[in-house]
Parts: structure tokens; C-alpha cells; sequence
């Protein structure tokens, strides 16, 4: 089973890939004049040559030639020029950001996951109670977009209340990045904001998964054994969410791509520096060498994310084991 | 955002059509919602939606995109005049949430159609026939759920935007082909569920074709799927849509409540030290509201699917007085009593049937 996934992961690699290289082709006319046709900044002569470079388009090797020129620099870990930021490249850039993005995003989705699951078990658990009556108004939060209420938590928490800093991911006009607790606590901080907001906005989801399945699973005949025996009802529980969490696994692979995409605006919003806030500039600069960069980057941690979901799965369903 | 709502594993069965009722009257009616107030509450919200879509630009005060300049700089809050307020350049908000409203409500339920459309054709297609059709089309399904949509729509809009101007049609469509995977995966493992069923194996021997198949003995059984996943992928657009336009993405002058977002925080609204509510809070309150209008409305069509959710709409006070236990014990899914006429418990008896 997991090679099977592992399969679909270097497909969905590879369809990245290709669709990363294409849709600049697609348009009319030389790509890297359709890349560089609407920058506002002066573009040097050097741009234009790294990017022919990147793209193989001077080379006149045709598209395919192209294609493998472009697959070559990539397998380089050449992800090309940046060209807002030149002469940096998209590599740099993507290096520089893309700790502070695993960090608040991979801490959030565990905290919401870990959250939800138990709020859902408890919710099918104690059918009919207080809990059942909070379940619509998540769907509010469910439905929000994640930037909205990072907008909202921004106003409140951080201008109104002042409880927490509004924007960067520690203080930057104070501290250098270092081992330091004055820096951690800074980082720690800064993050409580767009955590909770990440959290809020992703935990419905969870709880809704895990309630639906757990109330379906407490239906079945090993629970009602289970019961029959005198098994403590702490025990009973904790038996059928360990089958009940299954759904939620798997269902792990959407909700991931919703998640990773909602943490970046949230980042936007609170002008947190990781990829979510590299990715605006990209867009407003209309630095489609970085965007690009960024795409797939994001493409292969989400693939990454999926994999340790899928290995997990295999861990807590034996029958998936058995097949390899 | 939405990811896991409504991935309630249908087991295979569970859509069996409506066993023959008793009642003839009630027969007639073809699928019957449960009347629970989630679905009337997002039943009446999506209309309302719906509406200002249809009459938002015809009664909207302002155009959008007119300033009035009086003040310099500051955004008037709400007033007479301005209804909302007004935007850092004087622009009547309230004509920008009637006007980006239709933007936005025609974009989202267009792209859930052709998404449904899409999640139909492939997913029914796929587990009907089976075989290197369906590995084909599984590995295409499963390669967009997988990749992450939102990036490479920007990737998409970012070069599209430059060709074309922006137009809903083609926003919907664009967005509806990042969204349909996740119908069609759904749809499959319901199709196959039902491919070996004896009525349709006589429809096979009978000699009807693959496609009268599909569309008339095995896709009716499955509406309320499709209905969910219809409902599911409107809200995907709603946010997909709006995070297009929050970014920049798609040109910020076309009107959309993502685009008075952008708006909102490119001023810093929130951030003033008087946050200018009426900026940035109508558009997301109406963002988040029209989902979860959507969101409750598949709340109820997954009740409608799997009885045993019904239960919650069974609250402790009403269970006590109806005699239940107000903690079902496990392993056991307690059973309304029929409703009597005049009972309190009618709604939820008519649910639960």
C-alpha cells in the first residue's frame, strides 16, 4: 500500500513538474519575455540571460530539449533566478523562508489535529450534551476564510488588546536569530497569534471527521462485546476511537492542501516571514520565476506530509501491513 | 478549509434508495430532508445568498468604484450616506458588497457545478467500468487531491491574468478543474459498491447500454452524494475565490468580497488604532456565513445519508422528556419513539424515519 502511494506521490511530482513548466510556454510568444513582459523593476540583460539559461529557450533545442534542460537544472536543485530580489536565487529565498513555514504550520496542524480528535470523540461520546449545540456555529468557523480571522484575531488580540505582537515571527528590530531565550521567547510569541488562528480555522474539520465516524464505529459489535464484558467505559472509548481515527488519516491528505494553503495567507496577514509572505511579494512583484519555486516547493512538502500521514496509517491499521 | 467536512465514510448500502415508506403521500416525495432547524437555518441563508447575487448590482447605491473624495485618507464609518461606511478613498463599501457579492456567489456555485459535472462523468465512469479505465482515472483524481490547489492556481491566474481580463466564467472554470477530484473519489467507491447490485446486472442482461446504465439506474442512488458534494465544492470555491482575490491574484479591480479584503488590508484596516470595522467585517462575516449556510446544509444531507448522525438533533431536554436515556449507552443506537401527532418530537421523528 505504500508503495502504491509512494507511486501516485512521484506522479503527482512529476504532473507538478511538467504543468510548472508548461503553462509559461503555453502563453504566446518567448516565455521569458512573457515571464519578465510586466516587470515594473528594470530588468539587467543578466535577468534575461539566467533566465534563457533556466529555461533552455535559447538553445535551440526545441521544447523537448527544453523540457529535459529545464529537468536537469531542477535535479541541480536549480530552481532558477529570482527576479525581483535578483540576483538571488529562488533557492536562497525559498531556504530563508521555509523554516519559519514548517515550524508555525507543522506545530498548528499536529495542535489542531490532536485537538479535534479528542473534541470529536468526546462529542460522539456524549451525544445529546452541551457539546451538540456548539457543533453549528463551527461550521462558521469551517466556512471563514483562514485570513479573515487571522484579520479578526489581529484586531483583537494584537491592536485592540494588545496581548500579543501583530506581525514579523520575532522581534526583528531588537534581537538577532540565535540560541538565546530572549529569542525563543520572542519566536513563541510571535507565533501564539497565527497558530491559534491556523488552529481555530482547521479544528472544525477534525471534530466533525472524528464525531461522524466514532458515533458509526460505537454502533458496531466488538463496542457492544466490549461493554458486555465489563470493560471499563474509558477502555471501551479509547478502543473505538483507535478504529474511528482511521477516516481521519486519510483524510488527512485533503485537509492537508487546504490547511498549508490557509496557513499562507494567514502568514500574509500577519506579516509572518515564511513562505505565505515570500509568496505575496512574488505575486505583487509578479516574480513568476519565485512563484514557480514556491509552488513546487509547497507541492513536495505537502507529498511529504502525506507520506508520514500514510506511514501512520499503516502503523495504526494492521490489515494495511499485511498486504507488503 | 472546509477539508474534512462531510468525509463521512459511506459505507457501501448507505444509499440505498428510500425503503418503501407506509405512507403512500410520503412515497411520492422522492427524497425527503429531515426538517432539522440546520437545515432551514442554511437553507434560508443560501436563498438569501442567492438573491443579492441576482438583485446585489441592481439596487447597489454607489458605483464601486466611485469616490467621492471629501475626506483625504481616512475611511468614514458607517453613516447615513454610506450605509457601511466607506473605504480610504471614499468608496461606498456597501455598493462594493452588493456588487462583488454576485462576483463572488456566481463564481463559487459555478465552479461547484462544473466540478460536480466533472466528479460525476469520472467518478461514476470510473467504478462503473473499472479496470485500466478507472486506474487511469483514479491516478488522475488522486494526483489533484494531492497537489496542493490554491499554489497552482496562483501559478495559473498569474500568467492568465495577463492575457485576459477577468471574468467569472472563466475564474469558475479554472477553479472548478482543481476541485472535482475529491467528489469524483467519493462517487467511485460508491459507484463500484453498487456496479455488481442485481437490478443492475439485469439492466446489463437486458441490454442496455453502459451509458443509460450509469445515468438512469445508478446515478439517481446516488443524488444525495452528488448534492454533497455539489455543496462541498461551492465552498471551496467561496474560498478559493476569495484567497484569489485577498492575494492579488486575480486584478484587484474586479469586484469581489476577497477583493475588499485585499483592499482592507493593503490600508491596514485592522491595524489603525481604531480598527475600521466596517472595512474589513462585512466582507468576511458575508464570506463566512454564505459557507456555513452551505456547510449546514450538508450537515443535513449527511443525516439524511447516515440516520445514525440524526441522533444529534435529539438534545438532552428533549430526551428526557421523551423518556430516553440522555446518555445512550454504547454499542447501542437508541431508536425515537414514533412520532405521535402533536408531539413535541415530530420534527425529529420525521427525521429519524
Amino acid at each position: 500500500m505504500i508503495a502504491r502511494r509512494i507511486g501516485l506521490y512521484v506522479v503527482t511530482a512529476f504532473v507538478a513538474i511538467t504543468v510548472n513548466f508548461f503553462i509559461p510556454h503555453l502563453m504566446p510568444g518567448n516565455p521569458v519575455l512573457t515571464l519578465i513582459g510586466k516587470m515594473r523593476s528594470q530588468v539587467t540583460p543578466q535577468t534575461i540571460a539566467a533566465l534563457e539559461l533556466q529555461y533552455g529557450v535559447d538553445t535551440k533545442t526545441g521544447l523537448w530539449g527544453q523540457y529535459t534542460h529545464y529537468w536537469y537544472e531542477l535535479l541541480h536543485g536549480n530552481l532558477g533566478t529570482s527576479l525581483s530580489g535578483y540576483p538571488a536565487s529562488v533557492g536562497s529565498l525559498i531556504r530563508g523562508a521555509l523554516p519559519w513555514t514548517i515550524g508555525l504550520v507543522g506545530v498548528a496542524t499536529i495542535l489542531s489535529f490532536v485537538l479535534g480528535t479528542l473534541i470529536g470523540v468526546l462529542a460522539a461520546w456524549r451525544r445529546g450534551s452541551w457539546l451538540d449545540n456548539l457543533l453549528p456555529s463551527l461550521t462558521f468557523f469551517q466556512a471563514v476564510p483562514y485570513f479573515f480571522l487571522a484579520i479578526l484575531a489581529g484586531a483583537l488580540f494584537a491592536t485592540k488588546l494588545g496581548w500579543f505582537p501583530q506581525s514579523q515571527p520575532y522581534d526583528t528590530t531588537l534581537l538577532d536569530p540565535g540560541l538565546t531565550w530572549d529569542f525563543i521567547s520572542s519566536v513563541l510569541d510571535h507565533a501564539v497569534l497565527p497558530a491559534l488562528t491556523i488552529v481555530l480555522a482547521s479544528v472544525a474539520g477534525w471534530i466533525f471527521t472524528m464525531r461522524n465516524v466514532m458515533i458509526t464505529t460505537m454502533d458496531e459489535d466488538y463496542v457492544l462485546i466490549a461493554e458486555a464484558k465489563g470493560l471499563p467505559r474509558r477502555r471501551v472509548v479509547a478502543y473505538a476511537a483507535r478504529n474511528a481515527i482511521l477516516p481521519s488519516v486519510s483524510s488527512f491528505s485533503l485537509a492537508i492542501g487546504f490547511i498549508v494553503s490557509g496557513a499562507l495567507l494567514t502568514e500574509i496577514v500577519f506579516s509572518y516571514s515564511g513562505i505565505g509572505f515570500l509568496l505575496l511579494q512574488a505575486v505583487t512583484n509578479e516574480d513568476y520565476p519565485l512563484i514557480q519555486g514556491i509552488f513546487l516547493i509547497i507541492t513536495f512538502a505537502v507529498l511529504g506530509a502525506n507520506l508520514i500521514a500514510d506511514f501512520v496509517y499503516a502503523f495504526l491499521d494492521p490489515r494495511t501491513r499485511q498486504e507488503g | 478549509m472546509t477539508a474534512p467536512a462531510g468525509t463521512v465514510p459511506v459505507g457501501p448500502g448507505a444509499t440505498q434508495p428510500p425503503s418503501p415508506v407506509l405512507e403512500p403521500r410520503r412515497r411520492a416525495r422522492m427524497i425527503q430532508l429531515p426538517r432539522s432547524p440546520k437545515i432551514l437555518v442554511g437553507l434560508g441563508l443560501a436563498l438569501f445568498f442567492v438573491l443579492l447575487a441576482i438583485i446585489g448590482p441592481l439596487v447597489a447605491p454607489d458605483d464601486p468604484n466611485a469616490s467621492s473624495s471629501t475626506t483625504i485618507g481616512t475611511p468614514l464609518p458607517p453613516s447615513g450616506a454610506h450605509w457601511l461606511g466607506t473605504t480610504k478613498v471614499q468608496q461606498d463599501i456597501l455598493s462594493q458588497m452588493l456588487v462583488g457579492g454576485r462576483s463572488t456567489i456566481v463564481v463559487s456555485i459555478l465552479a461547484g457545478a462544473i466540478a460536480t459535472v466533472l466528479a460525476v462523468l469520472f467518478g461514476v465512469s470510473a467504478g462503473y467500468f473499472g479496470g485500466w479505465i478507472d486506474d487511469l482515472l483514479s491516478m488522475l483524481a488522486n494526483v489533484f487531491l494531492v497537489m496542493p490547489a490554491l499554489p497552482l492556481l496562483i501559478v495559473i491566474f498569474g500568467f492568465l491574468s495577463r492575457t485576459t481580463s477577468p471574468n467569472d466564467v472563466l475564474i469558475g472554470l479554472v477553479i472548478a478543474l482543481t476541485g472535482w477530484a475529491y467528489g469524483a473519489r467519493v462517487l467511485r467507491a460508491q459507484t463500484l459498491s453498487m456496479r455488481n447490485r442485481d437490478y443492475i446486472e439485469s439492466a446489463r442482461l437486458i441490454g442496455e447500454r453502459s451509458w443509460r446504465i450509469m445515468m438512469f439506474e445508478i446515478l439517481p442512488n446516488l443524488v444525495p452524494i452528488v448534492a454533497t458534494s455539489f455543496l462541498f465544492t461551492v465552498i471551496y470555491g467561496v474560498g478559493t475565490y476569495a484567497a484569489l482575490s485577498f492575494l492579488g491574484v486575480i486584478s484587484v479591480s474586479h469586484w469581489s468580497w476577497g477583493t475588499i479584503l485585499y483592499w482592507a488590508q493593503s490600508d491596514q484596516a485592522a491595524q489603525q488604532l481604531r480598527p475600521e470595522w466596517w472595512w474589513f467585517l462585512p466582507p468576511g462575516l458575508a464570506l463566512g456565513l454564505f459557507g456555513a449556510a452551505l456547510a449546514l446544509l450538508n450537515f443535513g444531507i449527511d443525516e439524511f445519508i447516515n440516520p445514525r448522525l440524526r441522533l444529534a438533533g435529539l438534545t438532552g431536554r428533549r430526551a428526557r422528556r421523551a423518556g430516553l436515556p440522555t446518555r445512550p449507552r454504547l454499542g447501542l443506537t437508541p431508536v425515537l419513539k414514533p412520532a405521535r401527532p402533536g408531539d413535541d418530537l415530530v420534527g425529529t421523528g420525521e427525521g429519524a424515519r
